[in-house]
């Protein structure tokens, strides 16, 4: 049943991205290119997600547990930090550069798409790359 | 800074935008959890027993999105501008970059200003600037 229900929300979601129009990179470049002909219509998508998303946070903050019963898992940490930086200058270059961010891209793949493909493949490569990173300065820090 | 009227899209985009928020809404309701599409993929790279099924299940969602679309309606447009090398770059900055920043459009983006996180507002201030800078350098410095 949860397994069925999170197979769902991952199709409304990728069905949302499409009706946004998030999938088709040349409109996410026409959102980030300011200095251009820019097209607003990006703004309008997180204005519409968010619209929804604050009630539903509201409520999620104030439950113990979910509604399939497991222990609520929001995010405590609330440094903003150089990785917080760092990482979000370096995502936000690489959606620059192609106009995929990994949700559409994943769409994308599903469409077929070679780009999406080799983009998706970049990006697995990346997150590995992330985690041996991450390894080796855990390896360092127990170390000293 | 013009506005290119004829690609703006608002209904579709604010009603995409709304269906997104539907899906966090259900996905942190029912699950629990943030709907961010680079920590749910980032954990299946990590390979930890256990935690993988609800990950799978919602990325296979995301795959069907394209397929389920176009029960209803013709194929979205997409058009990609980059080369297959900014592809390969876009991809690994994009998978380096959102598991060191620890989010990206739908965690940071949509959850995160859902509730109302500093951490979130500031992640999605520095996605966003490296976005327009990285499309302005492309579009309006190199290309000429």
């Amino acid at each position: 049943m949860e397994r069925v229900s999170e197979f769902l929300v991952g199709l409304l979601f990728g069905i949302g991205l499409i009706l946004a129009g998030m999938t088709d990179p040349s409109k996410v470049i026409g959102f980030l290119d300011l200095a251009g002909a820019w097209d607003p219509s990006l703004a309008l998508v997180m204005g519409g997600a968010i619209l929804v998303g604050v009630f539903a946070f509201g409520v999620a903050k104030k439950r113990t547990t979910s509604m399939f019963g497991g222990a609520m898992q929001l995010p405590t940490s609330r440094d903003v930090d150089r990785r917080l930086i760092g990482g979000s200058v370096m995502f936000g270059a690489g959606w620059g550069l192609a106009g995929f961010c990994p949700g559409p891209a994943l769409v994308s793949v599903g469409a077929g798409q070679s780009k999406a493909i080799v983009f998706t493949l970049a990006m697995l490569l990346g997150m590995v790359i992330f985690e041996m990173l991450e390894r080796r300065r855990l390896a360092l820090a127990s170390a000293h | 800074m013009t506005i290119d009227w004829s690609n703006f899209t608002p209904w579709s985009s604010l009603a995409g935008g709304i269906v997104l928020g539907i899906a966090s809404a259900l996905f942190v309701l029912m699950n629990g959890r943030i709907l961010g599409i680079s920590g749910i993929v980032g954990g299946l790279v990590k390979r930890r027993s256990g935690d993988t099924g609800w990950r799978i299940a919602f990325v296979l969602g995301l795959l069907a999105a394209p397929a389920a679309w176009s029960l209803f309606a013709p194929p979205a447009a997409a058009r990609i501008d980059a080369g297959w090398l900014a592809v390969v770059a876009a991809g690994l900055l994009v998978g380096v970059g959102t598991r060191y920043g620890a989010g990206c459009t739908s965690g940071h983006g949509v959850c995160g200003l859902s509730r109302l996180s500093p951490r979130s507002l500031a992640a999605t201030i520095a996605f966003m600037a490296a976005g327009f800078a990285t499309v302005f350098i492309v579009r309006h410095l190199l290309a000429r």
